[in-house]
Formats: C-alpha cells, structure tokens, sequence
C-alpha cells in the first residue's frame, strides 16, 4: 500500500524534476539561512557564520543528488541520461547513423513484411470463427480435373444427410466463369461482374454475418424464387459508390431484375480463401434443386464439425456415408461410385501447399537480418576502436563496466528502434501493395495488413537484433584494457589487431550468409526460366482472348444451336477481317483455367477395363480456335460442315491418344479416323493435338478432348485472337466490331493469354522475386562489410604502406596484396556457405523445378559473383592504398 | 577527531527523524538536524544536507507531511510534522530496535573463551 503510494510520489517527482529542484533548493537557502541566524547570535560575524554553516550542511551537491535520488527513478534518470548521450553522439557522426539505420530498415522492415505474409498465409487461423472445425472435403485427386474434384448436388443431400459428425455442410458452384453476370446501371452496357453461386447455407457454415441488409436463405435457392445478390464490400464500394441504402434495391443482372439483399462485411473475401488470385464480386443462391440438378459434378464441399470431432473420426465417418452417394438418384447404378471423401482442414487446403515455401522466405529474411546485425556489429567494432579511448577515459574517471556496456546497449538498441518505426512504415508500404496484388495467386493475400502479432514480432526483432549487434562490440571494449587502451594511440598495438581479426571472422560470416541466400536464389531463378521454358502445347505470346456474349434465345433447341453457330461464324469472320488477326477461333475454356470432364470416351469394340478413373478434360471449340493458341493438329481440324446432325467428331490430346492405343490395336497406333464410343454413341477422331497444359505449368498435361461448338452445347464462349500487333492495339477494335454484332457486349477485358500463365506461375515468381531481393540486399550487405575491414586496415596501415613504399614497394604490389586480403575473406566465406547450402539442400528441394539442389553451374555463378563482388569493395581501399604518399603517411600521426 | 564520532546505520537517520518530529511537533529540517545533533551529543556525524534525502524518503511514504511556514525569526521555511501512519510505523520500528539492542547487549554481555559454563552437549 505504501509501496503505491510511494510509486507514485516517485513517478511524480520524476515528471516534476524542476518543480521539485526548486522547492528543494528554496529549503537548502531556508536551512542555510537558520544556520546563519543562530551562528550570528552567538556572536560569530556574518561571513564566519556562512561559512559555518556551510560546512555543517556538507556537500550541497552530494546532498541534493541523494534527495532527488530519494525521490524519483534513478534508473530512468541514468537511461534517460545515457539517451541524451546517446543522440548526440550518433548526431555527431550522422554518415555512421544513416547508415546504420538505413541496414536496419531494410533488415527489421523486410522481416516485419515477411512475418505479416507468414503469419496471414501460415501461422494465423482462416478469418472464420472456429476456423478450426472448417473441413474441405473432397474425392481423393484423378485425372480429370475439377471434375472429379466435385460432387452432384444429388451427392450433396446424401453426404449432408448421412454424416453425423457435421454441424452442417454447405459448398458452391465450382465452375462460375469470370465476368458471368453482366450488371445494367441504368443506361450504357452492360458491366461485367464476377459471382459465385453458393448453397443458401454457406454463410452460416462459415460464420459470416452480413455488413448490410441479410445473406441467404432456403427461400432464396428455391427454383423460380425471386432473384436475389450478396455484394461483396469491395464491389459494393466500387460500382456502387458504397450506397448506404443499396439493401432492396434491384438491378438488371443478366437480363432479370435481381434484388440486392445484402453487402459482406470487409472480412469476408471470397477469392483470398477459396480462389486466390480471383477477384469475386457477388454471391448468388445455388438452386440445388433447380437445374443444377442435371449438370453432375459441380459442387466443392465444405463441412464444419461438430466440436471436439476429430479428423479421423470424420474419415471414417466420409466412408460410412460413401456407398449411399448418387451422381444421379435416377441412376441408380451410379450410387456408391464416389470414391470415399477425404476430408482436410480447410485451411491446409487453402495454403497448406504453401508452407515449405512460406518457411524457406521465413528463413531467407531472418538471414538478412542476421546479416545486418552482423553487419551492424562490424561498424560498431570499427567505431569502438575509434572511441575506445574515449571509453578508457571515462573508465578511468569510475564509470563502471555495467554504466559503459550498458551506454553501448543504449545506442545500439536507439539504432534498432529507428530502425524499427522506419522498417514498419517500409513494411506497411510493402504490405499495402501486396494486399493490392489480386493478380498473385496465392491466398488471403487481400488480409495482409499490421496487427497485434506483427507489431510484437517487430519489438521482438528490434530488441534481438539490438542485442545482438551491441553486445559484442560492447564486451570487446568493457574487456579491454584501460591503459592498453589510452597508450594505444599508434594504430598498429594489439587491441587494434584483435579488433580486425575479429572483424575478419564477421565479414566472412557476412559473406557465408550471403552466399547461401545467393545460391538459394540462384536455384529458384534457375527454376523459374526453366518453367517459362517449358512447352505449355500452345503459344501465349501475341495471343488475347475475351469474354464475348451473345444471344441465342430461340424456341426449340435445334433452334438455339442453329442460332449459336450462325453467331460464332459471324463473329469469327468479322474479327478474322480486321488488320492484324493472324487467327481467330472460340471456345468455352480456356487452359489453365476452369476446366471440367465427361467421362471417358473409349475405343469402340474393345472391352472397357474394370477400374478406369478419371476422363479427359473438355473444351468446346470452333474451328481455328487451336490455331489462334497456337496448338498444333495431326490429322484436320474442325470445319463449319462438322455440324449438327452429321457425324460426330472430336480431336483428342497426344497423351489421351497414347492412353486410347494401349488398348485397341490401330494402325500405327494411330487414333486419326478411328470411331469412339462415346457414353453410347460414336464419335470419330479427326486429328490429334499437342498436349497442352491445361491445369498447372509445371505438372504434367493431362487428357484432352475437344468437341466441335457445332455439336456440343457451350458454355460461355472466350474468343481467342492471335495477332500480328501487340493485343493491346487491337483491343478497341475488338471490341468495336463484337459490340457491331452484339449492343450488349460488355465492357469485357481483352485479356492477353501470357496472362493466364502468368497467374499460373505468380507463386514461383512471387517467392522467386522476394528470395531473390534479399539474396541481393544480403550481397549488397556483404560488400560493404567487405570494404570496411579492407578499408579499415588500410588506414591503420597507412604508415607501414607508407614505410614500405618509401623503401621502393611499387603501388601495384600493394594493391595486390590488399587485393588478395578480401579474396581470402570471400574464399573462406563461400567455402563455408556452399558447404551449408549443400547440406540444407533439402530444405529448398521441393520448391524446384527441373533444377537439381546441387545445381553445379549456379555454384560456381555465385562464387564468380561473390569473387566479383570482393574484388569491386577491396579495389576502392587497395586503390586508396597504392595512392598513400610516402612523406604524407609518414607524417599522419 | 570526528572520526571518533557515529557514522549512522541505514534506515537510522529516518527512524531519528521520525522520533523527534513525535517529541517535537512541527519543524523545519534545520531544526530537525539541529535537534538530532543536540541530542546525539553531537556524537552523530551527521551532513545536515542529507536530512533531506531522508525526508522525502519519508513523506512519500505518507509517514511525515510538510507545509510552508514562518520560522520564530520570521524566516520561510518548509515545516515537517507526523502523521498517524508514520506514528505507528515509528511505534513498529522502536520495538523492533530495542529489541535489537537488548540481543546486542546480550551478546556484548558474553564473555571470553572460558569464563562460560560448558554446556552439557
């Protein structure tokens, strides 16, 4: 209780330092005066008296610094002393601070960004409440694509009903199209947005409350129920101006007035968790018991578990409910051919791929930082030696050793405070424009942002790293020797050796750093050309394509189609005729895109094998189409004859083809002009085409068959155009000449198709970028802590060199051998770092691609850049050196 | 010398303080060093400067309170007096001194190697 109290008074006499000083020297003048006036009236003269007095008080100085110590916080005091100190000091030598701040910056603020991506994509759970419960369930993976990565909604109502350990299950429509909903804002055309259709449960599984107005409902997914959207936050702000009052308003959306029921809240991004690098702008209802039924494979599902339910519980729960799942209920012999769900937390399905990569980016940038302590520590070795006689000195009038190591800590942790609010607002800058990023495929990407986490994480590095690089060179320099060190003024005693020895041992540590960054790095860069290299089937360059709509409404089905060719045949013609269009063709998918499959058509008249998975995936395709990509064809290609009512042809893929001639015995294994049995009817092989890379870059290709537009119903149709110009001149006519035909073709992008691979491969690049940037940063870092030992010793040579030269040493000998002093701090340096990265090459193997971890020819690239690096930062002092004038150095002390 | 007088134990010069603000009521810290020293004989070696650590020691902790006041020869000075918790704090602490002294006495009391009665042990 007194101790409170007595906390505060200190507390309080530390914030009232001058008040308080007054007061008390206002009572010493009281207590003097006391003294006098009773001296005096002994009869002691005035002066005598004073004196006195004087001498019975003690030492007034000593007496005041007792009674303030008394009072308030000494310790505060000493550190607020030693801040003092410390500015002015580093203001003195504003070169030194600058610089070390500006290593700091980038090294804590690179860190700070790194943590905050780690911990959005890693560490923290999904932005879902008891995110923990939140299962992704899904077949166990085929050859088929998304399509057999989906359930039928017939499936659906099983798996819900049949499960025990759900509180509820829930999913969406997995093959929404970008640019599916096209929105009328009063006058003008059409605007395009993106929507996901989901089961009218999908909020309440996820926990997701609406910002505005309410989300969905079981009336809302019921056929012929009025139509109703969800806004996203971002797209409710940006095509509706954030209208407060948007809730029961309705819009044209695709041609029906759609009512808009509610806005998510700013938390919710569809995209960031479930399609990263999509931007989604609407959810809609999934009328599961509408058409949908009829459309098969379609749902992704998504399952919250009843608390304290295991995974494995829910495994076997999934193989408990399998045998009674149906693709179709009025099929009945296609019950209990799913194979079992697998269920995984959701969110190792959303970035549980990522992790190796996200740990090898934790451990590049914990090594920069690493690096600039080190760093950090070698030019605060070098400027001890030039202060440590400064220290000697204040040793020498009774600092002690704890005042002076902890006067060093004080500097060094101001240094890594400055270095810290920079790195912050660095790392807020880097952050803003990486949540910007929605073209990066990697998910939550749009949740980045600095919270309670990251700004702990910064305190932590800042006062680690602190630490770290004051405490070594403080011990040096509290160790030392007092009278060594104030004799020391010829710089070539002892103290000055030890000092560069081990400063040496910190550059080559520096070096080894860098060069495990560089080779790491070097690996990636060595992967990433290789994946631009490979043969994806078709030719991104010079090739766009856009999202074109059209309109096919008719009575009868014969009708529609006849209408729909006689669009697609118009449209291709008319952009065929503008300048500059190589090739043009539609299809409904696009590679590296959705994709989707219909089975497995297969030889006709061989007996089909028991156990045959997956199918090939399916594109709908005009003639030209494979041109405009730039994908070769074996046999011919479709033409405007292959139409309805004739027979039906498809083209199939050279892997799909090879598969096929395993069982039936062709020709030449050769499936051009061969007949399929395709699901009960036969369909002829026309041609075959280069395998194209239709899901990843870097897999393998898969099976593809494409089917004439003629003759299968579309979905959507992309217009691919191949060029002679750069897309982006011909994007305006483009579009001019499809509005021509349609007045309501949208505003839709013209799209370069490089685009689609680039997205594709942003991970790679993204990681690659990143390691990349600080493997330069780190070798930057090095080089400078290179030229500072080399230059350092330079100058306390600087009278030897002198010496020798004035004895008839040429200045190229010099140069050579300081020359020759950095190699051999490098030559350590790489020795040791490629020793480690040979042994940790495990670590960055799986993020390879066709690069062996002990990739030789990135070896020896970054010793002949390190070697490089070396000869550039020993070259400025060795110069230096060489130029030393006898009759000056000689004089220089 | 003045060598021969007392250097005081930590926490003494409070305690003196404390027990002569009791005895005397208000006073300045001139009176308050003045009065130790008559007291002591002038037997203390007593700085009178560090008086005031020792009162700001104590008023923070709530046992002394302080006001400006006007000396008998009219002079402005800062007045100290006790308060009740510094009263039973002072009470707290003089038992705990005398009972202290009477230990040393005890123990001073001893004496030499042999003049005590061995024990039976």
């Amino acid at each position: 209780m007194s101790g409170l109290r007595q906390l505060r008074g200190r507390v309080w006499a530390f914030f009232a330092k001058r008040v308080l000083d007054a007061e008390l020297e206002a009572e010493f003048e009281a207590h003097l005066q006391l003294a006098i006036d009773e001296y005096m009236e002994h009869g002691v003269s005035p002066s005598e008296a004073r004196r006195q007095a004087l001498i019975d008080f003690g030492g007034v100085q000593q007496a005041r610094e007792k009674q303030r110590e008394a009072r308030g916080l000494m310790h505060i005091d000493i550190l607020l002393q030693d801040l003092k100190y410390t500015v002015r000091k580093l203001m003195r030598d504003p070169g030194f601070t600058a610089v070390a701040v500006l290593i700091l910056t980038l090294g804590i603020g690179a860190n700070i960004a790194v943590f905050s991506v780690v911990n959005t994509i890693m560490l923290r759970p999904l932005p879902f409440p008891n995110a923990q419960e939140l299962v992704w369930i899904a077949p166990p993976p085929t050859k088929c694509g998304l399509s057999c990565a989906t359930y039928s909604t017939d499936a659906y109502d099983e798996f819900r009903a049949g499960s025990r350990v759900y509180q509820d299950v829930t999913g969406y429509f997995a093959f929404s199209l970008p640019g599916n909903l096209r929105v009328s804002m009063g006058k003008g055309v059409p605007v395009p947005a993106t929507s996901i259709d989901v089961i009218q449960n999908f909020f309440q599984v996820l926990g997701v409350y609406p910002a505005m107005g309410r989300l969905l409902n079981a009336d809302d997914a019921r056929p012929g129920s009025a139509p109703v959207i969800v806004l996203t936050d971002a797209y409710w702000r940006r095509q509706f101006a954030a209208d407060p009052d948007i809730v029961g308003k309705a819009y044209d959306i695709n041609g029906k007035q759609t009512t808009i029921v509610g806005v998510l809240p700013k938390t919710f991004d569809f995209g960031a968790v479930f399609s990263p690098g999509a931007k989604i702008d609407a959810l809609t209802p999934l009328p599961l018991y509408g058409e949908p039924r009829n459309w098969g494979n379609i749902i992704t599902f998504i399952g919250r578990m009843k608390p304290g339910v295991s995974l494995a519980q829910a495994r076997q729960d999934a193989a408990v409910v399998k045998p009674s799942m149906c693709w179709n209920n009025k099929n009945p012999e296609s019950c209990g051919s799913y194979k079992t769900p697998v269920p995984v937390p959701l969110k190792e399905y959303v970035s549980g791929r990522l992790q190796r990569s996200l740990v090898v980016l934790w451990c590049a940038v914990g090594m920069i930082l690493l690096i600039a302590c080190v760093n950090l520590s070698n030019l605060l070795l070098a400027r001890a030696a030039a202060r440590s006689k400064e220290f000697a000195m204040r040793a020498a009038l009774g600092a002690g050793r704890g005042r002076i190591v902890r006067q060093l800590l004080t500097e060094s942790l101001v240094l890594s405070a400055v270095g810290a609010i920079l790195g912050l607002a660095l790392a807020t800058i880097l952050l803003t424009w990486l949540s910007h990023q929605g073209a990066i495929a990697l998910p939550l990407l749009s949740q980045l942002r600095i919270d309670g986490a990251t700004l702990g994480w910064t305190l932590l590095t800042a006062v680690v790293a602190a630490i770290f690089f004051g405490l070594v060179p403080g011990f040096r320099i509290a160790t030392g020797n007092l009278h060594e060190a104030l004799k020391d003024s010829t710089a070539g005693a002892g103290q000055g050796r030890k000092h560069e020895r081990l400063r040496s041992i910190l550059v080559i540590s520096e070096v080894a750093l860098a060069c495990i960054l560089l080779v790491g790095a070097g690996l990636l860069l060595r992967s990433f050309l290789r994946v631009l290299d490979v043969d994806l089937g078709f030719q991104p360059e010079r090739a766009a394509a856009i999202k074109v709509e059209y309109d096919d409404s008719a009575p009868t089905n014969e009708a529609r189609v006849q209408k729909r060719i006689t669009v697609y045949r118009h449209i291709i013609e008319r952009i065929s005729a503008l300048p500059g269009v190589e090739a043009t063709g539609i299809t409904d998918y696009l590679p590296l895109d959705r994709n989707r499959s219909w089975g497995l058509p297969f030889p006709k008249g061989v007996k089909r094998p028991q156990n045959l998975n997956g199918g090939p995936l399916v594109y709908v395709i005009t003639p030209g189409y494979l041109r405009a990509m730039g994908t070769a064809i074996r046999g011919r290609d479709f033409t405007w004859d292959d139409g309805p009512g004739k027979e039906v042809v498809v083209m199939i893929n050279q892997s799909y083809a090879r598969f096929l001639a395993s069982y039936a015995h062709w020709p030449n294994n050769d499936p051009v002009g061969q007949v399929l049995d395709g699901g009960g009817r036969d369909i002829r092989v026309v041609g075959v085409t280069n395998d194209v890379h239709e899901e990843t870059v870097e897999g393998e290709a898969g099976w593809q068959i494409y089917y004439p537009a003629m003759q299968e119903g579309t979905v959507g149709a992309e217009l691919v155009v191949r060029t002679t110009l750069p897309p982006g001149q011909l994007a305006s006519s483009v579009l001019l000449t499809l509005r021509d035909i349609n007045p309501n073709q949208p505003a839709a992008e013209f799209k370069p198709i490089s685009m689609l691979v680039d997205h594709a491969n942003s991970p790679r690049r993204f990681f690659m970028m990143l390691v990349g940037a600080f493997a330069l940063l780190g070798m930057l870092l090095a080089a400078l802590g290179i030229y500072g030992v080399i230059s350092y010793s330079v100058t306390r040579r600087t009278q030897e060199i002198g010496i020798r030269m004035a004895l008839g040493a040429r200045a190229g000998l010099i140069q050579r051998q300081i020359l020759s002093q950095s190699l051999w701090l490098v030559t350590i340096g790489i020795a040791v770092g490629a020793a480690v990265s040979v042994g940790s090459a495990h670590l960055v193997a799986s993020m390879l691609y066709a690069t062996s971890p002990w990739d030789a020819a990135t070896y020896f690239a970054i010793a002949a850049v390190l070697f490089a690096v070396a000869l550039l930062s020993g070259y400025v002092p060795a110069r230096r050196a060489s130029n030393i004038s006898p009759l000056v150095a000689l004089r220089s002390e | 010398m003045s060598g021969s007088r007392l250097d005081l134990l930590q926490g003494t010069l409070d305690l003196m303080v404390l027990q002569t603000l009791l005895a005397m009521g208000s006073l300045h810290g001139y009176g308050i060093a003045r009065r130790i020293e008559q007291v002591s004989g002038n037997q203390v070696l007593l700085n009178q400067g560090t008086i005031y650590a020792s009162l700001v020691r104590l008023e923070q902790r709530g046992w002394i309170r302080s006001k400006w006041g006007t000396s008998d020869n009219n002079r402005k000075a800062k007045f100290y007096s006790i308060t009740n918790t510094g009263k039973r704090q002072l009470a707290e602490d003089s038992r705990y001194w005398q009972r202290l002294t009477s230990v040393m006495e005890r123990m001073f009391a001893m004496g030499p190697a042999g003049e005590e009665e061995p024990g039976d042990l």
